[in-house]
């Protein structure tokens, strides 16, 4: 599903450099990426994800070369392909919870609204546990609420890969569970794969495979 | 674009009070010249058409403004009072035909306008209701007085004192109101006018008492000749003329000598009036004659001086608002920056940032002008009435 090989990145600003020999990730394979404070797990993310351009090698995501799309098309299969869940959920607080989930259908042309959607919405929702709280504000909601309606977010357009930055890092033991139980079941329900930066060594045994950015000597 | 303004919506909505606060700003900012516009402009129209319409005013030597203003509009400013002898020296010229006014006496807020028959010929005021005025003690009131009054035909109007410490001055006199007049949308809907000689009488230049022949209570006599007696202030004055006591009213004195306040007067063609100009140029006279036309132009020129300063004030104005407002958006836009990052996250492009501000500030800006146009529209539905309290009464 990942193929990155040779990947060079650096800020010269403040010396910061990211360099990924190789890392594979096969398709419905369960990732967790660990590693240092500053070490690049959130930057290596974003450079699968096609938000920053490497300074070197290469970056694949199932059959298409990331780095090779213009700026545009790297938008477009983003939106398409990828699901993103944020350690502070980033959710609007003046959209509700289904228009919340809905959001990445409304600012983009490449995916397409319509009742199937909402109806699919409302399922993923109801999935969730979160069913009953469609029409509240992303700020009358829980934490751990929060983090599921994030989650019905990043899974609604059906991608292949999911890239998880902390998503637990902001909740309580109990919920962080609850949490990490949705978001596995999710993802073998949907067929995707997992690719997620934690700190929490409690949750590694879940994954099928742990990446320390220790290996790539940083 | 619908999905931009979808989320636009929900953003300005959730912000209420930042939203009504733009909205509030863009639309006074929007209203205030226009609305003033407007009003001006019907100022301009009530004023103009009025004074066009009146060719030559005749009056006392003074503010030729305070002349105009309460001969046309029965202005509050009482202008130096003339005598009636400027009436008949005006006839004597055969230049003109004069129309005698005297508009100084209200009645419940609304001014009592003395006048002959021959104003209402000359405004081409027609009675809807009742008759024409006939007799002393008789009133013919403007449609705006009847509505507001209730009054019609068989009703009384009771003259207002000019001063409540004025005890022995003018008392205050019972009309009948025996007509109302069809509206003409001019200050003739605001007034009630009597004849001049009703006007005097007010004013107790004419009255009416017991006759002091036949009264018996010395009290009453304060000294008996053979050919005058002199009554005291006991004597009875009528507050009312009636059928029965209207023979005992009488006015003391030559009537040439009685005031008015103004006269109008209408050339016989453009010659006699230049001419009848021509005569009040002397310095020595005590009389002006005036076009109103002339002085509601240079009053216009002068309210219009005073909007261009107006118009330089609401143009800064509106420039600090517009910066305000950018500033706003501008802030606004740093305080979701995170906001903006999360979305570039998920996949969404610079243009997608700028159409949802540009949905924003279209709301805002629709809101502010659907709200700015009810308010315009609401001004032009009562200028006529706002015209008249703010520039006219």
């Amino acid at each position: 599903m990942i193929n990155v090989n040779a990947l060079e990145f650096y800020y010269q600003k403040s010396g910061f450099h990211l360099n990924v020999p190789e890392l594979i990730v096969e398709k419905r394979e369960k990732v967790a990426v660990i590693g240092s404070s500053g070490s690049g797990k959130t930057t290596l993310l974003n450079l699968i994800a096609g938000i920053f351009t490497p300074n070197a090698g290469m970056i694949r995501v199932g059959d298409v070369s990331i780095n090779d799309l213009n700026d545009s098309r790297r938008r477009d299969y983003r939106i398409t392909h990828m699901g993103f869940v944020f350690q502070d959920f980033e959710l609007l607080d003046y959209l509700n919870v289904l228009d919340n989930i809905l959001h990445p259908y409304r600012i983009t042309g490449a995916l397409k609204l319509d009742k199937s959607v909402k109806k699919r919405a409302v399922l993923l929702a109801e999935e969730m546990g979160i069913g009953d709280k469609l029409k509240r504000k992303a700020n009358d909601l829980s934490q751990g609420e929060k983090q599921r309606a994030a989650i019905c977010r990043a899974l609604l357009p059906q991608p292949e890969l999911i890239l998880a930055d902390e998503a637990t890092g902001n909740l309580d033991p109990d919920n962080k569970n609850r949490i990490m139980d949705l978001l596995f079941r999710s993802i073998e329900d949907h067929g995707a794969t997992l690719l997620a930066v934690t700190h929490d060594h409690e949750l590694l045994k879940r994954f099928d495979r742990v990446i320390d950015f220790k290996d790539f000597g940083c | 674009m619908l999905d931009s303004f979808y989320i636009a919506w929900k953003y300005v909505s959730y912000n209420k009070i930042k939203t009504a606060t733009l909205v509030a700003c863009i639309t006074l900012i929007t209203f205030l010249p226009f609305s003033l516009e407007l009003l001006l402009n019907e100022s301009e129209r009530q004023l103009m058409s009025r004074a066009v319409h009146t060719p030559l005013i005749v009056g006392a030597k003074g503010s030729s403004l305070d002349l105009v203003m309460n001969t046309l509009y029965f202005g509050e400013d009482l202008p130096e009072l003339i005598t009636m002898a400027a009436s008949d020296r005006i006839a004597d010229t055969d230049l003109a035909l004069p129309i005698p006014m005297y508009v100084r006496f209200k009645a419940r807020g609304n001014p009592i306008v003395g006048i002959t028959l021959d104003y209402f010929d000359f405004r081409g005021l027609k009675i809807a209701q009742g008759r024409q005025l006939a007799v002393l003690g008789e009133c013919v009131v403007g449609e705006k007085v009847a509505e507001s009054l209730a009054l019609k035909p068989g009703d009384s109007l009771v003259s207002s004192p000019e001063s409540l410490f004025d005890l022995a001055g003018i008392y205050p006199l019972k009309m009948k109101v025996v007509g109302v007049l069809e509206k003409s949308h001019t200050s003739d809907d605001l007034a009630v006018f009597v004849d001049l000689k009703t006007a005097w009488v007010i004013q107790g230049l004419g009255h009416g008492h017991q006759d002091v022949t036949k009264i018996e209570d010395t009290t009453l006599i304060l000294k008996r000749t053979e050919s005058n007696v002199s009554a005291t202030a006991k004597l009875f004055h009528y507050t009312e003329i009636t059928e029965k006591n209207m023979a005992s009213f009488h006015f003391h004195g030559n009537l040439s000598a009685y005031p008015i306040s103004a006269l109008i007067a209408l050339p016989y063609d453009t010659k006699s009036g230049t001419i009848l100009r021509g005569r009040y140029l002397s310095k020595e006279e005590t009389q002006q004659i005036v076009k109103p036309e002339e002085v509601i132009a240079g009053l216009l020129q002068n309210i219009f001086r005073i909007k261009n300063v107006l118009d330089a004030v609401i143009a800064v104005v509106a420039l600090a608002t517009v910066l305000a407002v950018i500033l706003v958006f501008a802030l606004s836009l740093r305080l979701r920056q995170r906001e903006i990052q999360t979305i570039f996250k998920i996949g969404c492009s610079r243009m997608t940032i700028v159409k949802l501000m540009a949905a924003e500030i279209m709301i805002i800006v629709l809101a502010s002008a659907v709200l700015c146009s009810v308010m315009i529209f609401a001004v032009q539905n009562i200028s006529h009435e706002l015209v008249r309290m703010l520039f006219i009464r």
